[in-house]
């Protein structure tokens, strides 16, 4: 890999809309008129028929028959397949078996499909969908956690992560605390529900338009239910209303039951899932269960860890092996554990298959620690911050649980930077003093830092591909392996490759991202999506460039050295001429207009057997400091103001980035608050719909919201143009606001108590914490 | 057949499905499909269409809708707008806020934000909007990716700027001086629908009609607002056979102060009746504001809220504390009878068949008397309450002379705590007497867990909200004890 010029001043005069400038969406314009088009948007084919599947009511259970006639009779069915009618494969499963498309003799979950309509409206599918009478023989069923972990029931093996002699520190540690909490899980709330179209090609083959953040597994499991050679199947991703991981592979089994009913029809097949089939069918993050045992010295500062996190897996595998690895590389979050012993399972429960959610486990990993910070704190009388600060990782004490040495500390100076923008001392003493002297509100103030590893934990998915192609106009078209689910990956590709040819952004266009464009890609998913697919961009202009420079200096008898692209021109020794103009010329002269590029992240490994490695390229850095006043009375709670305070590196898009950062704080601080997916004790969802899964509305936005890139702060790595990647770091700042609330509601006691609070932090629980502390204060008054 | 105005153009559609809502047919039957679903029950606001209604002046007045839940034959006689007339130039202030504040990232809500924001724009008052205002206008609007921040900023810059489209334009009526209604070439008549599999639907325009159909029909189901009923359409995938539409009857519409008493018409939506209600009575505006969101506000009725008989629904706490009359209306002439006798049990009222809500009769205060209404849910913004507390205070020289204590979320219908009152009234109002209330409570109330909160929750914030209203009648000021009002 060649190594960019960290310091690649901008010359005065420049072509418009490069890498570093704040462009706007490019389908901004579509987006606010309603011209975006999404699948359900599509113009329907003629012929087109409505799927819907038919659900299991029992969260584990034998199929002891299934009675469709009713289903089939039906005005307006067309065809009902079972898993009797699956000509490839039957199992789906994205890394391991285990999903099957169909249910065929046992069910593992509520809401998993049994069989699927086609009909000739969506409404007639729905409606159908409902009258099947289905015998089942109930088998124990395991709903939750805890139950799981009783019973070691795991969809994978457990995993221990060991440095140096955790036993012995701890036993030897002037101070020791343990600590367990629930962490809830969370629906993803993509505003477009998952949604596909199917058409039958020639060939026996199907072209599909899916809603995907991997268009190439969706193509793959298509090819295989379908069994036929991946070759017979293209898919197709414009963008997504909306991703946040849950459509990483959430999406294929929707395309492969459209794919199914297109082939047993011969006519396209759209299936779009309503809101609560959505959430009762599609996998979420996963909620788990953490336990620390901590020991410490008098400062504070740790020296032994031994750390439980346990992951509520559903039926399935699916990604969970990955998504437990993240949370176990992220129980550290940013500090230095010492002695340290991670242990991670990944317990299976008969409920849906839990998936990939912005932040992959590493969310859920992190909280453990940020609460042992807190309660270290509140146990020396001491203020959070000081305890986070002192455990930061810094020189000499900068090498992982896992062994991953860090290379660029970028949390000290940033944590005091915010601490300082965002007044925390003088706001921590106007807080005491309010809270002395307020009897019903509580405020709270919490500074927390988040450190996430960027990388792709399984090393094979660190590739992408670009194809470039230049037009005689010179306009130039780029697609990518990236898809676009509103972070502005799209944008972002086409600054990069206007920043190689040094042309005006608008003569780059990003297109839909498809599988016979650019093969075998990556899911758009762990932060990577510009980090990869910039690269790979960036690698087919340079081939473009490589040709063009060799052509001009043939052409114009010039020291390659001569030639400059810059503003929309090319300079050739002393010759200028515009960019179209020498695009033109190569054309005539029979130079390559149009490359492949393709890009593999360097560096990575990981051993899971001996728990070490290097699995990250780098770590992404950020913190909030978030405020929030407490009704003592009802738990009710509202976050007054936000200061973050972000590193991006060389930003490719400030204002994008500011968008994603800022999307996810919010979505992090409703994951904590009041996001909360209720089950029956039977496993049944209970939280289906927006009525009653409440994601945060306009009024939860802090009115006071501060968001900075931190400055100066290009990424040590060889990334695209020295950026580091955005997409869910942020999302980890909503801990901010949870511990503020512990904060707020540890003021009941003077600070001395660390009051328990569960997630979601619903006013219920608030109001909970709160009964504690009181009951604790009352405890503490009869001892003395 | 109906007609209305469909971005400038007159529609007129027959023999409908009476199910359809606006925007199943918008996008199944037009293929306009800039508004999108993203929940079909009217709670993410994807969906956010402006439908406009001639005033009494001959103007018309721009409400933001979802679309999902509401009924095409809602909109004979009136004017819709979908984002599909803004793609043209000009382009309005709120689509160029949105553009230049990235207000808009994966794009799905956005044209629901639009519609939002857009009828906000329309319907400011000399230019200027509150950021209260901009809030309350996204408040039925769900954003996933944004967090909002650039969606409120770019709702700011908006409203300070003028959109000037010719009068060409599919949505011109919106502009500012567009005085005369486009709709008044549209008929003011009674509509029947047969649809072609059995359905009906109708939609009179006086009592007399309405009576009529309720006589001759009696199990045709009322549809007003169509906020809840149509969550039967859209999450039941039920199919309504007969309904009868009570928005276009005047004498069932409007607020008037008759002697002490504020009579509300049941078909009056909450917009339409907030400000008078508010006037009389301002401990409603907290709870009001956060009464659904703005497009179910704009849409919901008095009526509807009270007589869906939902042991959540947020009017009848406050209208049984109050002890308001409702006065019902029916086949055999009209009948009143205190709101607390109406909800005879879950979801079952004393309408007996054919009789529809007329109005509600709301006291005005007396000496001494206050009011407090405390909703507490899980998110401020368009959440059902976990629990409603309502208390009408009469305190003489100290002592609750009279009380009376209305909670929603604590028993299958809104109820009163009647041990609870004997034990506070005639007590001198005090911490004591309040906590002595508190404790009572538990004798009154044997509340259910469900998804909102649970059972000891409930009773724990109900005898909370007691001692909350205890506190602010101490002097306590709002903004020190209810985190909405902190500031």
């Amino acid at each position: 890999m060649r190594k960019l010029p960290l310091n690649t001043p901008t010359p005065a005069h420049t072509a418009q809309g490069l890498a570093g400038h704040s462009a706007r969406h490019d389908s901004a314009w579509k987006h606010v008129s309603g011209q975006a088009r999404y699948i359900d948007d599509l113009p329907m084919p003629e012929g087109i028929l409505h799927a819907a599947v038919g659900h299991s009511q029992q969260a584990h259970a034998r199929i002891l028959s299934m009675d469709l006639e009713a289903v089939r009779a039906y005005p307006g069915v067309v065809a009902v397949i079972t898993a009797g009618d699956v000509p490839g494969h039957i199992d789906i499963g994205p890394v391991f078996p285990g999903d099957l498309v169909l249910a065929d003799d046992i069910v593992e979950f509520i809401g998993q499909p049994l069989f699927a309509v086609a009909a000739t409206s969506h409404e007639a599918a729905r409606k159908a969908a409902k009258l099947a009478k289905v015998q089942y023989e109930p088998l124990d069923a395991v709903i939750t956690v805890n139950q799981a972990l009783d019973k070691e029931l795991f969809v994978r093996p457990s995993q221990t992560q060991v440095r140096g002699n955790p036993d012995q520190a701890l036993s030897e540690a002037p101070h020791r605390l343990t600590g367990e909490q629930v962490v809830g899980g969370q629906e993803h709330f993509y505003l477009e529900g998952q949604a596909c179209l199917a058409e039958p090609t020639e060939d026996r083959g199907m072209f599909v338009h899916t809603s995907s953040q991997h268009p190439s597994e969706v193509q793959k499991l298509v090819a295989e239910v379908l069994g036929l050679p991946i070759h017979e199947v293209q898919t197709e991703v414009r963008r997504m209303g909306g991703g946040f991981g849950g459509k990483e592979t959430q999406a294929a089994p929707v395309a492969c039951v459209a794919a199914l009913l297109a082939n047993a029809t011969g006519r396209p097949v759209k299936y779009r899932l309503s809101r609560p089939d959505d959430m009762i069918q599609t996998g979420k993050r996963h909620d788990f269960f953490n336990t620390y045992d901590i020991g410490f010295d008098d400062e504070g500062l740790i020296l032994g860890a031994n750390i439980m996190v346990a992951g509520r897996c559903g039926y399935s595998p699916d990604l969970s092996d990955a998504i437990v690895d993240r949370a176990m590389f992220h129980a550290d979050n940013a500090y230095y554990l010492d002695q340290a012993r991670v242990t991670g399972h990944r317990c299976k429960t008969h409920t849906v298959s839990n998936t990939a959610f912005r932040g992959f486990g590493g969310p859920q990993g992190m909280m453990i620690i940020e609460q042992a910070m807190d309660d270290i704190a509140r146990h020396l009388g001491q203020d959070p911050l000081d305890i986070r600060k002192r455990n930061l990782y810094r020189p000499g004490r900068d090498v992982t649980h896992y062994d991953q040495t860090i290379e660029q500390h970028v949390l000290p100076e940033l944590l005091a930077k915010l601490e300082a923008s965002s007044d925390y001392r003088e706001r921590r003493s106007d807080i005491t003093r309010f809270n002395q002297s307020s009897p019903v509100l509580k405020r709270g103030l919490a500074l927390t830092p988040v450190k996430f590893g960027i990388s792709f934990t399984a090393q094979h998915l660190n590739q992408a591909g670009a194809l470039v192609h230049i037009y005689t106009d010179g306009s130039i078209h780029v697609n990518h392996g990236g898809t676009e689910m509103g972070q502005g990956l799209y944008i972002k590709v086409a600054q990069v490759v206007a920043s190689a040819f040094q042309v005006d952004l608008e003569r780059v266009k990003v297109s839909a991202t498809r599988t016979d464009k650019v093969p075998n890609t990556s899911p758009t998913a762990a932060s990577s999506g510009s980090d990869l697919n910039g690269m790979a961009a960036l690698d087919a202009c340079e081939k473009i460039l490589a040709g063009l420079t060799g052509f001009a200096a043939r052409n114009w008898s010039v020291s390659p050295d001569a030639i400059r692209f810059s503003d929309n021109q090319v300079q050739i020794g002393d010759l200028e001429m515009p960019w179209e103009t020498f695009v033109q010329a190569a054309y005539m002269n029979r130079v390559p207009l149009s490359s492949s590029g393709f890009y593999a992240t360097p560096k990575i490994h990981y051993d899971p057997k001996s728990g070490k490695g290097h699995p990250f390229l780098y770590y992404s850095n950020c913190a909030a400091c978030s405020e929030v006043v407490v009704d003592t009375l009802t738990g009710e709670y509202r976050v007054l103001r936000t200061d973050i305070l972000f590193d991006a590196g060389r930003s490719l898009n400030p204002d994008i980035d500011i968008g994603q950062i800022e999307g996810g704080f919010v979505q992090g601080m409703g994951w904590l608050t009041t996001e909360e997916l209720v089950y029956s004790d039977d496993g049944q969802l209970l939280t289906t719909g927006p009525a009653t899964y409440k994601i945060p509305a306009v009024s939860d936005c802090p009115p006071d919201l501060r968001v900075t890139l931190l400055p100066d702060s290009p990424n040590r790595e060889a990334t695209i143009f020295h950026s580091k990647a955005v997409g869910e770091p942020p999302l980890m700042l909503g801990i901010a606001v949870w511990s503020a609330l512990r904060d707020a509601v540890s003021s009941l006691t003077d600070y001395r108590f660390s009051p328990p609070l569960d997630t979601p932090a619903t006013p219920e629980r608030v109001l909970n914490a709160v009964t504690a502390s009181q009951a604790w204060a009352g405890k503490q008054q009869e001892a003395s | 057949m109906i007609e209305f105005l469909l971005n400038g153009r007159i529609e007129k559609v027959d023999q409908f499905d009476p199910n359809l809502s606006i925007l199943e047919w918008l996008r199944t039957k037009m293929r306009l499909t800039g508004t999108k679903e993203g929940c079909a029950s009217g709670d993410c606001g994807a969906c956010t269409v402006i439908t406009g209604t001639a005033d009494q002046d001959g103007r018309t007045h721009y409400d933001a809708v979802n679309s999902c839940i509401t009924l095409l034959g809602s909109l004979h006689g009136k004017e819709l707008i979908t984002v599909e007339a803004f793609q043209q130039e000009p382009r309005h202030p709120v689509q160029q806020g949105m553009m230049e504040k990235h207000g808009a990232q994966c794009g799905f809500c956005t044209p629901g934000i639009v519609m939002s924001l857009t009828a906000l724009h329309a319907n400011r008052k000399d230019g200027t909007v509150s950021h209260e205002q901009i809030l309350e206008a996204l408040s039925g609007n769900l954003c996933r990716c944004t967090g909002y921040r650039p969606i409120i900023e770019a709702g700011q810059d908006a409203m300070v700027k003028e959109w000037t489209p010719d009068t060409e334009h599919p949505a011109a009526g919106m502009a500012p001086g567009s005085s005369e209604s486009a709709l008044s070439r549209i008929h003011q008549n009674n509509i029947t629908i047969k649809a072609a599999g059995g359905a009906r639907y109708d939609a009179p325009v006086s009592l007399e009609d309405l009576r009529s159909l309720r006589r001759a029909y009696p199990e045709s189901r009322l549809v007003a607002g169509s906020t809840d009923l149509a969550l039967e359409i859209t999450q039941q995938l039920a199919s309504l056979d007969h309904l009868v539409s009570v928005e276009r009857i005047p004498e069932l519409k409007g607020c008037v102060l008759e002697g002490d008493e504020l009579v509300i018409g049941a078909a009056t939506t909450y917009q339409a009746f907030r400000a008078s209600l508010c006037e009389l009575w301002p401990a409603f505006d907290p709870m009001l504001e956060r009464l659904g969101s703005l497009q179910i506000r704009n849409r919901g009725t008095l009526g509807g809220n009270i007589a869906n008989a939902s042991p959540i629904g947020d009017m009848p706490p406050p209208l049984i504390a109050l002890n308001a009359i409702l006065v019902l209306d029916g086949p055999d002439g009209q009948r009143s009878m205190p709101a607390e006798e109406f909800f005879l049990g879950y979801k079952k009222t004393a309408l007996k068949s054919g009789e529809f809500l007329h109005s509600v009769r709301i006291p005005a205060p007396k000496t001494n008397e206050t009011l407090h209404i405390y909703k507490v849910s899980k998110r401020l913004d368009d959440d059902i309450s976990a629990v409603l507390g309502a208390f009408r205070l009469t305190i003489t020289d100290g002592v609750v002379s009279d009380c009376r204590l209305a909670f929603g979320g604590m028993a299958a219908t809104p109820a009163r705590a009647l041990k609870t009152e004997t034990t506070l009234r005639g007590q001198p109002w005090n911490d004591h007497s309040v906590a002595a209330a508190m404790n009572a409570l538990g004798s009154d109330f044997s509340p259910l867990s469900d998804v909102r909160a649970s059972a000891s929750y409930r009773l724990q914030v109900a005898g909370n909200l007691l001692r909350r209203a205890w506190l602010s009648s101490d002097s306590l000021p709002r903004e020190q004890l209810t985190v909405t009002d902190y500031a």
